[in-house]
């Protein structure tokens, strides 16, 4: 579904982001971590071309992001509050995105209705412009907003940040019913290790633009993650490299 | 600092140097003329500070944690507010204006006490306008009254003037009156401090006002097919959001501006090509002051547009039609200037046809080309920045103005005033025509522009 080829990013002569090849195939629940400053916000940036390469390429179905247009019918993300009118209320925000993508009202409602537990009460309904809604929520609703049309490809940037831990876990359930599905492609990124093993069943670790480990989920992973992120394994590959 | 900051600098000045010998030229003691009007000149000033005088206020909440004292954040917030462009460009009328009186013999002690006089009565307006945050009926209500005084003594019933200017005059003659203003600057000063000073709370002062939202479906815009969905979301942008809702204030201004050129007031302007020039912008306003602007209206939300499967065209056409709908509202709103004759009316109905046919496509060209990132929840700033000038947007503006003036002067020169009219609603037609080929140069601009336009509305968001 989606091709990463030989892609780069270079600011002012400091690389941030250098990914030899990754092919991420149909259906995929593919999860992206790293500490701050990895690259992966970059990568989404990238993916959904809102910043141009310095190198390389991406794909997202039959062509080129950079070349032509049709990914942004079968593609929805949420990377930040920038994908969110401040001025709508959440429900005129909903219908608007349902607008763009072909929905009528009636679809929309369906689909809000089937998340009212994920929403608790705090979003329809509530008066409300999305600006003066808490970071928390305003995230429910950008989450949701993905999910309208039927979208084969979900970006979702730090989905889990600012959210309540039993919003987490709903969250968790979503991204987790998403994956069953063979025909959603879910790219997810996270600082959160157990999140991202437990809904992911790729994930890809970033560490400074540069990909360290390609690993399929099994239930050692997370330990392998920890371990990872606590030093130990950092050092070894900085003596590798070196 | 932008291009409205110098205007006013260059007005200023130029008012400050001519307006004495102005007055003398036309009969009047020109300091006791001035004395008169003064009244409306502060309650004007306090109106228009309202709108467009930017509060720290708000932007003080990071310095609430830091080793300060709260009695030196709010004198940094208050001691920020006196520098305000909004008091200092005052002085490019005072201060010439009183060197002129001093050197035509009045009496200094009196000139230094009146300027500085009026210099209290600037800072005093300053120090209202901070207390008037979210009054907006107030401060309509006050210019109302005052417009609706000025109208009684224009017509003679009733003169407001006889009570405040033996006030003003009082500075320059009796030295000692510069106490009352003095004492009130400082009182309001002092109220200012203590009321900031208590309520340097999230809560309290620095809380967000928070309005009640209602959804609304404005589906009678259904019948604009494809482009209602922006149609929808472009009015609730207009609606709901303080910047904007300047622009619309603005651009009703706008409308008054025929007054100076069709009523004679004022003498430069009575060639007639300069009709043509008013026509253009009383009808105008809205079509300037917003469409300069499309796309960084949309520039907080610019990366979800640009993921989205959205057709630049269809969101292009919205805008469009936003700017020709009140094109035709201001030209009905412009139905008194038949007052000054049909030939007058007839000029702005042919101005409007320009604005719909010509100028709604250069202002959207004109826009594409500015990157400046919009902050919509704050009014100020609407005089525009220094970043939303450049030199490919004045060129795109020149035709704006200057294109239906000279075809009007060429028709007005040849066969006559209609034939000049005529001209100008020709072009104005055959722009129509045009319509889908600019909307295709701005696509392009648009597409080859989108990463660096993403990248500079993420500079302020």
């Amino acid at each position: 579904m989606i091709t990463i080829d030989n892609l780069s990013k270079t600011y002012n002569g400091v690389t941030v982001l250098n990914l030899e090849h990754i092919e991420i195939p149909k259906g995929q629940s593919f999860g992206l971590v790293g500490n701050n400053g990895a690259g992966k916000t970059t990568l989404f940036s990238c993916l959904l071309d809102l910043i141009q390469p310095t190198t390389g390429f991406i794909q997202n179905g039959e062509y080129k992001v950079h070349e032509n247009e049709s990914w942004k019918s079968h593609t929805a993300s949420f990377i930040d509050e920038s994908f969110l009118i401040g001025y709508l209320t959440p429900e005129e925000y909903f219908y608007f995105i349902g607008d763009l993508r072909g929905q009528n009202k009636a679809d929309v409602d369906a689909l809000l209705a089937s998340f009212e537990d994920f929403f608790n009460d705090e979003i329809i309904g509530k008066r409300k412009y999305l600006r003066d809604l808490s970071k928390g929520n305003q995230k429910k609703v950008g989450i949701v907003a993905t999910l309208i049309g039927n979208p084969e490809v979900i970006i979702l940037d730090e989905p889990f940040a600012n959210l309540d831990p039993t919003t987490q876990i709903r969250l968790k359930g979503i991204i987790k019913k998403m994956a069953t599905d063979r025909d959603v492609t879910v790219l997810v990124s996270s600082h959160d290790l157990q999140h991202v093993t437990e809904v992911c069943e790729r994930i890809v670790v970033l560490e400074k633009g540069n990909q360290i480990k390609d690993i399929m989920t099994s239930p050692e992973t997370l330990k392998d993650l920890e371990r990872y992120f606590s030093g130990a394994e950092a050092q070894a590959a900085l003596e590798v490299e070196e | 600092m932008g291009l409205g900051a110098l205007y006013f600098i260059f007005v200023f000045a130029g008012m400050g140097i001519g307006l004495f010998f102005g007055l003398e030229k036309a009969g009047f003691e020109p300091l006791s003329k001035i004395n008169q009007f003064l009244i409306y000149f502060f309650v004007g000033d306090l109106v228009i500070r309202y709108f467009f005088q930017k509060m720290p206020i708000v932007n003080i909440k990071p310095l609430l944690l830091m080793p300060f004292k709260k009695s030196k954040i709010v004198n940094y917030a208050l001691g920020k507010t006196a520098v305000s462009f909004f008091n200092w460009m005052y002085a490019f009328f005072f201060i010439p204006f009183s060197i002129i009186l001093l050197v035509q013999g009045y009496n200094p002690l009196g000139v230094i006490t009146w300027h500085l006089g009026m210099l209290a009565m600037i800072y005093i307006n300053n120090f209202i306008n901070v207390f008037l945050n979210d009054k907006t009926v107030f401060v309509v209500l006050l210019g109302l009254v005052f417009a609706v005084f000025g109208g009684l003594q224009y017509y003679g019933y009733f003169d407001l003037t006889t009570f405040t200017q033996p006030y003003f005059q009082g500075l320059y003659e009796k030295p000692w009156m510069l106490i009352f203003p003095l004492i009130v600057l400082f009182g309001i000063i002092k109220y200012a401090f203590s009321y900031f000073n208590s309520r340097m709370y999230l809560d309290a002062g620095l809380a967000k006002k928070e309005n009640i939202a209602t959804n609304e479906n404005l589906d009678w815009l259904n019948r604009f097919g494809k482009i209602s969905v922006f149609l929808k979301n472009d009015i609730k942008l207009i609606k709901r959001n303080k910047r904007s809702k300047t622009t619309v204030f603005m651009s009703v201004l706008f409308l008054f501006y025929g007054l100076l050129f069709f009523g004679n007031a004022i003498e430069v302007y009575d060639g007639p090509f300069w009709r043509m020039f008013a026509a253009v912008f009383v009808t105008g306003g809205f079509l300037f002051s917003f469409g300069q602007f499309v796309p960084s209206w949309d520039s907080a939300y610019y990366p979800l547009m640009m993921t989205q499967n959205i057709k630049y065209k269809e969101y292009l056409q919205s805008k469009w039609w936003l700017v020709v709908i009140a094109t035709g509202i201001s030209t009905v709103i412009c139905l008194p200037y038949l007052y000054f004759g049909w030939e007058t009316y007839l000029a702005i109905l042919v101005g409007a046809v320009f604005n719909m046919g010509v100028n709604a496509h250069l202002v959207l060209l004109g826009g594409a080309f500015i990157k400046t990132p919009i902050d919509l929840t704050s009014g100020k700033k609407a005089f525009g920045d220094k970043s939303s000038f450049n030199i490919k947007t004045l060129l795109i503006s020149l035709p704006k103005m200057l294109g239906p003036m000279a075809l009007y002067a060429i028709g007005h020169f040849t066969l006559g005033p209609v034939f000049g009219y005529a001209l100008v609603a020709i072009a104005g037609l055959i722009g129509f025509a045009f319509r889908d080929k600019v909307f295709n140069q701005i696509i392009k601009i648009y597409k080859s522009e989108k990463y660096k336009t993403i990248a500079a509305y993420k500079q302020n968001n």
